[in-house]
C-alpha cells in the first residue's frame, strides 16, 4: 500500500548558540540574527517518513514548513536526503503567533493537500521546547495521535503501530489512520543528503526566491516541475483571519528577562589538605554531612 | 465555577509526585484568588483515591473510573478533560509537563482555544495592564518559564481565555500537603458522558515501564559530576564520595551526553529539579540550564579546575583543583572525621 505522508519541520534559530542580543526588547526572537538550522527533532521524524517511503514503494513524502521565505531552506535540505514535493507558508498574517496560532495556520494549509495517511513531526523545536504544535494540529484536523515516538514499527491495513519512549520505559501504540506522529530525539538520526538528489534539487525554489535569479534561470526553473517548492500565504488558505498571528494566540509574553543568577559570596580553598580537612570539619559541626 | 484544577498523573493506582507538588502549588493559588482546589483523576481502581488528594486541600475531586481509562491514552483523557472544563470554566488548569501531561495539554487547549504554557518553573497571580487597549486585568497567571534555550526567562500571560493552562515539570514545585484532616467532596463522573467509542481509537498494545530505582529529588546529599569527569570510570569517584556521605549521584547534561550516568541523573532545566541540604558539583562548568536546577540547594561545594568557572559564583565554597585529586581527600578526611 502506498501511503501519503506529510513531514511538519520548522526552521530554527540554533539556541544551542546564542548571544545576548538573540531577543527583542518585545520578547520575540531576533532570528536575523541567529545561524537558521533544520530542527533536530524534525530530521528524526523525516527519517521516519523516509523509512515508511522506502517499505512502501510508491508513497509519497511531503513537507510542509511554516516561516521566512527563507525557510525554503528547509525544503531543500528534506529534498536533498529524499523528500518528494515542499511547501513553504509564509505571510505577515502570521507573525507572532504563539503555538495555538500556528497549529491553526498548519492545519489549514494541510486541508489544501490531498488526503493524508500520515502525519510526523519532530516532538518539540528548539526555540521554544512546547511540544504543542504536533497535538495541536491534531485536534484541529480531528485526527489521532502518538507524541515521543521513537519508531513506526508498521503501517498495514490501515493501522499503525508505533514505539514510544516515555519517562519510565517504552509502550507500543496501535491505531488506525490517519495518525499524527510526534518523533523524540531519540529516534534514528536522519540519513545525510544523497549526492544525486543534491545536484537534482540544488536549483529548487520558492517564487519569492526566483524574483531576484536572471532569466535564463527562471526558463530553467520553469521548465522543470520538480524545481518547483509551493509558496503559500494567506489568501490560498481557507482560514479565519482572527485566528491568526497575534490576534489568534491566546498567550501574550508580559516580559522577558535576562537570566541571572544570585552570586553568592563564597569561600574559596585549593586542594591543599588542610583546607580540605578544615572544611569537612567545618560540615560535620553544622550538621551538613555526618 | 472558576477555580483552579489540576490534573491527577495516575500510575498503578498511585498518583505521580509531579501532580502532588501541582496540587501543593495550587492550593497556593486557590487561596490567593479566594477559589477553591479542584482535582481531576481519571483512570481505573480508583476506590480511595480521594483520602490521598484532600490533605493537599483539595475541595472536590472529579473521578473517572473505567478499565479504558488505564493506562492513559490520549483520545478519552482529553475528551473528559474538555467537556469538564466547559462545564466547570475553571480559571486555571494545570498538569505535569511529563509525557502525558505534554500529550494531553495541548489537545485540550487547542480544543478550548485557550492558552497553554509549557514547562513553567514559577506560577504566581499578578495583574496586567494592557495599554493600547485601555484596559487591566487583574488576577491573572503569571506563567513563568525558561525560553530560548534558558538563556531568558520570560512571563506568560492569557488576558482573555480560560483556562489559563500550564505545564510544570517534576520537582520545580515542592510537596507539601497541609492538612491532613482536609475535608472535600467527591464527584464521581458517569463516564459515558464524556467519552464515546470512537475515542478509543488508539490501544497500547505492550507497555514496559518501571519505576526508576533512581531518586535523586528527595536526596539530602547530591554529588554530582561533569564533564570534567572525564569518564564513566571517573563517576565512580562520585559514587564513592556519595557512598560514604550517604548522597546520591547526580550529572550534568555534557556527561549525560556523554554517556558518564544514566539519564535518570540528569540535573537542569532539561533534567530533574533538586535541592537537597548539600550539592557537590565535581566538573562542572555551570551554565545556566544547569544552575535552574541545582540553584536552590543549601550549601553548594563546587570543585574544578578552572578559578573562573561560572558554577562558583552559586558555590558557598569553591574549591579550585583537580577532581581526581580533591575528591579523594574530601574522603579520606571524611572518614577521619567522622563519627
Ligand atoms: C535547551 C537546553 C537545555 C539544557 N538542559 C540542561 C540540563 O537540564 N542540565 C544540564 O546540566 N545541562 C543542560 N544543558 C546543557 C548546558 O548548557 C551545558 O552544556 C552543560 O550543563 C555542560 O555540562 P558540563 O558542565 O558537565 O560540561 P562543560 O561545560 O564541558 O564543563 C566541564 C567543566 O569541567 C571542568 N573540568 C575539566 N576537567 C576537570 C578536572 N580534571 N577537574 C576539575 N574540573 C575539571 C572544566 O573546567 C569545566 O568547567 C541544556 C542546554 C540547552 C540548550
Amino acid at each position: 500500500m502506498s501511503l501519503n505522508i506529510l513531514v511538519l519541520a520548522k526552521q530554527v534559530p540554533d539556541t544551542r548558540n546564542v548571544g545576548k542580543d538573540a531577543m527583542t526588547a518585545e520578547g520575540t526572537v531576533n532570528r536575523a540574527a541567529l545561524p537558521a538550522i533544520f530542527n533536530p527533532e524534525d530530521l528524526n521524524a523525516l527519517e521516519q517518513a523516509l523509512r515508511l517511503k522506502d517499505k512502501h514503494p510508491g508513497s509519497t513524502v511531503t513537507v510542509l514548513t511554516m516561516g521566512p521565505f527563507r525557510a525554503a531552506e528547509v525544503i531543500r535540505e528534506a529534498l536533498y536526503r529524499g523528500a518528494d514535493k515542499g511547501y513553504v507558508l509564509s505571510d505577515r498574517a502570521f507573525a507572532g503567533s504563539d503555538t495555538l496560532a500556528t497549529s491553526y495556520a498548519l492545519s489549514c494549509a494541510i486541508r489544501n493537500l490531498p488526503q493524508l495517511d500520515v502525519i510526523v513531526c519532530g516532538r518539540q523545536a528548539i526555540d521554544g521546547d512546547t511540544a504543542q504544535v504536533g497535538p495541536q494540529v491534531a485536534e484541529k484536523l480531528g485526527m489521532a495521535q502518538i507524541t515521543y515516538a521513537e519508531e513506526i514499527l508498521s503501517v498495514e491495513k490501515g493501522r499503525i503501530r508505533v514505539k514510544r519512549r516515555i519517562e519510565k520505559g517504552i509502550e507500543v501504540l496501535e491505531g488506525k489512520l490517519p495518525m499524527l506522529v510526534t518523533v523524540n530525539g531519540s529516534a534514528p538520526a536522519c540519513r545525510p543528503r544523497n549526492a544525486r538528489l543534491l545536484m537534482k534539487y540544488k536549483y529548487a525554489r520558492i517564487p519569492n526566491e526566483l524574483q531576484a535569479a536572471n532569466e535564463d534561470y527562471i526558463s530553467l526553473n520553469n521548465s522543470r516541475e520538480f524545481l518547483h517548492i509551493g509558496e503559500w500565504n494567506v489568501n490560498d488558505i481557507v482560514c479565519e483571519p482572527a485566528e491568526l498571528g497575534l490576534s489568534g494566540s491566546p498567550t501574550k509574553v508580559k516580559k522577558v528577562e535576562n537570566v541571572v543568577f544570585q552570586a553568592k559570596e563564597s569561600k574559596t580553598l585549593t586542594d591543599n589538605d588542610t583546607e580540605i580537612e578544615a572544611l569537612i570539619q567545618e560540615l560535620i559541626s553544622n550538621h551538613t554531612i555526618g | 465555577m472558576n477555580n483552579v484544577f489540576v490534573y491527577c498523573e495516575i500510575e498503578d493506582g498511585l498518583i505521580g509526585d509531579v501532580s502532588l507538588e501541582l496540587l501543593t502549588k495550587g492550593r497556593t493559588l486557590a487561596t490567593q484568588l479566594s477559589c477553591q482546589l479542584e482535582a481531576v483523576a481519571i483512570g481505573h481502581k480508583l476506590n480511595g483515591i480521594e483520602k490521598v488528594l484532600f490533605p493537599y486541600g483539595v475541595d472536590v475531586v472529579h473521578i473517572a473510573d473505567d478499565p479504558r481509562l488505564a493506562p492513559y491514552t490520549t483520545l478519552p483523557h482529553s475528551a473528559i478533560l474538555i467537556k469538564l472544563f466547559q462545564q466547570e470554566k475553571p480559571q486555571i488548569a494545570l498538569m505535569g509537563a511529563t509525557s502525558v501531561g505534554r500529550d494531553l495539554g495541548p489537545r485540550v487547549s487547542s480544543a478550548l482555544h485557550s492558552g497553554l504554557t509549557a514547562d513553567c518553573t514559577a506560577l504566581e497571580i499578578g495583574s496586567h495592564e494592557d495599554k493600547k487597549a485601555d484596559k487591566v486585568y487583574e488576577n491573572l497567571l503569571y506563567q513563568i518559564r525558561p525560553a530560548f534555550g534558558g538563556n531568558i526567562v520570560a512571563t506568560i500571560i492569557n488576558p482573555d481565555c480560560r483556562p489559563q493552562m500550564a505545564t510544570v515539570r517534576e520537582g520545580v514545585m515542592k510537596k507539601e500537603p497541609i492538612d491532613p484532616a482536609y475535608k472535600g467532596k467527591v464527584n464521581q463522573l458517569n463516564v459515558a458522558d464524556y467519552v464515546s467509542d470512537t475515542d478509543f481509537a488508539v490501544s497500547v498494545i505492550e507497555r514496559h515501564v518501571e519505576a526508576s530505582k533512581i531518586n535523586i529529588k528527595s536526596a539530602p546529599i547530591i554529588v554530582s559530576g561533569g564533564y570534567g569527569m572525564g569518564s564513566k570510570d571517573g563517576f565512580k569517584l562520585l559514587f564513592d564520595l556519595a557512598a560514604v556521605l550517604g548522597g546520591e549521584v547526580g550529572a550534568s547534561r555534557a556527561a549525560v551526553d556523554a554517556g558518564f550516568a544514566d539519564h535518570a541523573r540528569q540535573i537542569g532545566q532539561t533534567g530533574v529539579t533538586v535541592r537537597p541540604k548539600l550539592y557537590i558539583a565535581c566538573g562542572i562548568s555551570g551554565q545556566i540550564q544547569h544552575i535552574a536546577g541545582m540553584q536552590e540547594s543549601s550549601i553548594i561545594i563546587a570543585i574544578n579546575n578552572d578559578p573562573a568557572a561560572p558554577i562558583n559564583s552559586v558555590a558557598d565554597y569553591v574549591i579550585t583543583g583537580d577532581v581526581e585529586t580533591v575528591i579523594p581527600k574530601l574522603i579520606k578526611y571524611y572518614k577521619k572525621n567522622s563519627k
